[in-house]
């Protein structure tokens, strides 16, 4: 069993995701515990297709288990239905993935203010609280492009700032850096430090393992199953430079 | 479906196109057998005539005729007047001739059921007879009066039953309305029948030498500034009077057939798209083999101009097949239409047509995919979708379904004006259709009580089939329009879930996003349905609806669009957001 210390804010017990029957049987998330404290950063690292991005969309409402159970902020995710699980979604929890899954047709701004309108806030403070963050991710001047006319950092800076709309218990990267080069990984990093030095609970999913090292702990997946935890003194505050080695 | 989506418009084209020249067909036949007039001329009593009688000098005037230059035969005069009938428990007016016992060389109605008159009985015309539904042996009244029904027959010399009055009849009685019924009975009936109000009047029947003349030797002894000299019609008069059935038919056709062929470029248009999304890797895989643009286009534009040919010939084949149930005559003329030709102009037209609503359709769309870069085509990705920033503002301010559906919407903004357009046109048609049941209506008012109205049901039967067709074709288009966008938005829309969307929110926003255009072309198709019915109705008085029956249009079609809509919606919104967002990313 994963632990985190203090009261969980997301925790898992003996959660399973099985695809196929019988001789086809694929378990994608094996009968997996794990508790995530308030304000950790918790990396999850491990080979592509070792389960864990399947585990991040169980752990955030996004897909169903097969089995098991999972709590965040005290509701049991894998008995609600569909509408309160997206009203969760949309309450506590801030995605960012590898992809971005920003609207093309849709301005940065636009796209960071989507999920407060969703959420039922007036047009008016939407815009304030889109403008804020974009200025939080550092893309105050970019507030009026599209995606396509974006770099890949700056796509992922305002997936950030989309997923901090609503201001999320929990915010939850699939691969945040996937798609980057080195440079703009640096970028979004420095972000997330920022995110957890301001007490942001983060789950980052990870097959790069200096990336992973910048986090609180470190929990490392292989076919389906947790198969190595590592607390991580420090975290990602004042190392994240000279851990991943991007620094020049 | 592609192929019945163009041979809906292509059948109803060909049924407009071949009814079109087969109205003579019956009334010749009908002609030939009744030994038909090519002119018939008739006196009726001068108004300022104290004894409400025709005069001698009027029968004189009459008789001329019979010897004019150009006339080989003739039959009568006979007389001719009203009564108020009575059968079954109905009651009608009929138009009361009075003949003579023994055959007449011109003009001798051919009995289909029965005997010829005798003293004591009548015989009906056929059209009159089955409105009445009376048949031989039947027992009716004129004017109170009890008269066996000895038989059933038909003429070429009047119009049959409810044209008969179509040029007008000078009737006095209030019991009788505008639209009689003709019956004969012997003469001497026919006088004790008639009245000081409904005086008798007298027909004349003549051959001409040469019936092409029949224009000419009316032109030449109609007199309009007199109302005491004989007045004339045609053979062709009365042909025309006859045709009016199928050429009212032929009218509705023809416009239903562009209607639907509109609405066939617009179900094409987006069938087509769908389909060029789901090949685009396809053509990115001969773009990557060497393929041009052009040959791409020419390749993609050519499959579906053969289904348009396929649809052409299939809606040739099966408007020849239902043809002669619409173009069939009616009881009044004799015989069964036939299968109508199809000519080679016909062909010519519908597969024109066919080619034309294939090319419009699929032009742009194979345009579209023959530019597309070879990589773009290869990995797959949507078209960039439209932005319309007024939109998008306007959206942030409605709630979240309406904020999702005017975004979907505005993403593809030709799709929306196809929606907009297929809605348009149904409901244009619609409104058509139910001026034209207005008007119906109306002119059935003013019928015998209670009789059935053999144009109106033949009408009500040919608007029903059109208003089915434009409808199935907009459900068709309605349905396809929102699985293609629910399948082109998959992608905002698992995003928009996952950012905290419900199902329903989404399934609501993408009906909405058809709802909305729906709206706009019902709006719009109140509009274009009167202009249409004002530019096809001809001459006459406009009967407009009761309002309602627009608001009910509008309020209905949304409704429609909303529940057809609902499904494919539903089924788009509950797909895994995991599986969607994975998929995309692949």
């Amino acid at each position: 069993m994963s632990t985190a210390i203090g009261t969980p804010i997301l925790s898992a017990r003996g959660l399973r995701k099985e695809y196929g029957k019988e001789e086809g049987l694929v378990r994608a998330v094996d009968t997996v515990d794990i508790d995530v404290a308030p304000g950790e950063t918790l990396a999850v690292m491990g080979p592509s297709g070792c389960g864990k991005s399947t585990l991040l969309h169980l752990l955030g409402g996004l897909d169903r288990p097969s089995g098991g159970e999972v709590w965040l902020d005290g509701r049991r995710l894998d008995q609600m239905g569909e509408r309160a699980l997206a009203r969760m979604r949309r309450q506590s929890v801030g995605f960012v993935f590898q992809a971005f899954h920003l609207m093309d047709e849709l301005t940065a701004q636009e796209n960071v203010e989507l999920p407060a309108l969703l959420a039922g806030s007036s047009p008016r403070s939407a815009r304030q609280r889109a403008v804020d963050l974009l200025e939080q991710v550092g893309l105050p001047d970019r507030r009026a492009f599209l995606p396509s006319a974006l770099s890949g950092g700056q796509r992922q800076r305002v997936a950030i700032a989309r997923a901090l709309s609503n201001e999320p218990r929990v915010v939850m990267a699939d691969e945040p850096t996937g798609n980057l080069d080195s440079a703009a990984a640096v970028d979004v990093l420095r972000l997330f430090d920022s995110l957890h030095d301001a007490g942001q609970t983060l789950v980052v999913v990870t097959h790069n393992s200096r990336i992973a090292a910048t986090a609180d702990r470190m929990i490392t997946m292989r076919d389906g199953a947790f198969v190595d935890e590592t607390n991580l003194t420090g975290g990602t505050a004042g190392h994240l430079g000279a851990l991943i080695g991007l620094e020049g | 479906m592609l192929l019945v989506v163009i041979m809906a418009a292509t059948t109803t084209l060909t049924l407009g196109l071949v009814l079109h020249g087969e109205t003579n067909h019956p009334y010749e036949r009908t002609r030939v057998a009744t030994a038909g007039p090519d002119v018939v001329a008739n006196i009726i009593p001068p108004t300022q005539n104290a004894t409400g009688k025709v005069t001698q000098q009027q029968l004189r005037d009459l008789n001329t005729l019979a010897h004019a230059p150009g006339v080989v035969g003739h039959s009568g005069p006979y007389p001719v007047t009203w009564a108020v009938l009575g059968a079954h428990g109905l009651t009608a007016s009929a138009e009361v001739e009075g003949r003579d016992r023994a055959p007449a060389s011109i003009d001798q109605p051919r009995v289909t059921e029965g005997s010829w008159i005798r003293n004591g009985g009548v015989v009906v015309e056929r059209t009159f007879a089955e409105a009445l539904g009376v048949h031989t042996g039947d027992s009716i009244k004129l004017n109170g009066r009890s008269l066996n029904v000895v038989g059933i027959a038909v003429t070429a010399a009047f119009s049959p039953y409810p044209e008969i009055c179509t040029d007008g009849c000078d009737l006095n009685t209030p019991q009788l309305s505008n639209t009689p019924g003709l019956v004969w009975v012997t003469q001497d009936e026919a006088r004790s029948l008639s009245s000081f109000e409904e005086p008798l009047t007298y027909y004349l029947n003549l051959k001409l030498s040469d019936p092409a003349q029949a224009v000419a030797f009316t032109n030449k002894y109609n007199n309009f500034n007199s109302a005491v000299t004989p007045s004339l019609y045609t053979w062709q008069q009365i042909s025309q009077d006859d045709g009016q059935l199928l050429k009212k038919e032929q009218l509705v056709l023809m416009v239903a057939s562009w209607l639907l062929g509109l609405l066939a470029v617009a179900s094409v248009a987006v069938l087509v798209g769908g389909r060029m999304a789901e090949q685009i890797r396809r053509v990115g895989l001969l773009k990557a083999v060497g393929g041009t643009p052009g040959l791409i286009a020419g390749v993609l534009l050519a499959q579906y101009l053969l289904l348009a040919l396929l649809a052409a010939g299939a809606g040739l084949a099966l408007g020849r097949l239902i043809a002669p149930v619409l173009a069939g005559p009616g009881a009044g003329l004799l015989g069964t239409a036939g299968p109508p030709p199809v000519t080679a102009a016909n062909i010519g037209v519908v597969v024109a047509v066919a080619v034309a609503v294939a090319v419009a359709a699929a032009l742009v769309p194979a345009v579209r995919a023959a530019r597309i870069s070879t990589v773009r085509a290869l990995s797959d990705t949507a078209r960039i979708p439209r932005r319309r920033a007024w939109l998008i503002a306007l959206s942030a301010r409605l709630p979240v379904p309406l904020l999702i559906g005017l975004r979907v919407a505005a993403r593809r903004p030709r799709r929306i004006v196809l929606s907009v357009l297929s809605i348009a046109v149904t409901v244009s048609g619609i409104v058509a259709v139910l001026f034209a049941h207005a008007s119906l209506d109306a002119s059935q008012s003013g019928a015998s009580s209670g009789l059935a109205n053999p144009q109106s049901e033949r009408g009500n039967q040919i608007l029903l089939i059109v208003t089915f067709m434009l409808v199935a074709l907009a459900a068709v288009n309605a349905v396809f329009i929102t699985r293609t966008t629910v399948q082109d938005s998959r992608h905002a829309s698992a995003v928009t879930r996952a950012l905290g969307a419900t199902p329903g929110q989404i399934t609501a926003g993408l009906c909405a996003a058809q709802v909305l255009p729906a709206l706009a072309g019902a709006v719009l198709g109140i509009t274009g349905g009167i202009a249409l019915y004002l530019a096809v109705k001809g001459g006459g008085a406009t009967v407009i609806p009761p309002i309602w029956w627009f608001v009910a249009v509008v309020v209905g079609t949304v409704i429609a669009i909303a529940g057809l809509t609902t499904i494919p919606s539903r089924l788009g919104a509950r797909r895994p957001v995991v599986e969607i967002l994975r998929a995309e990313t692949a």
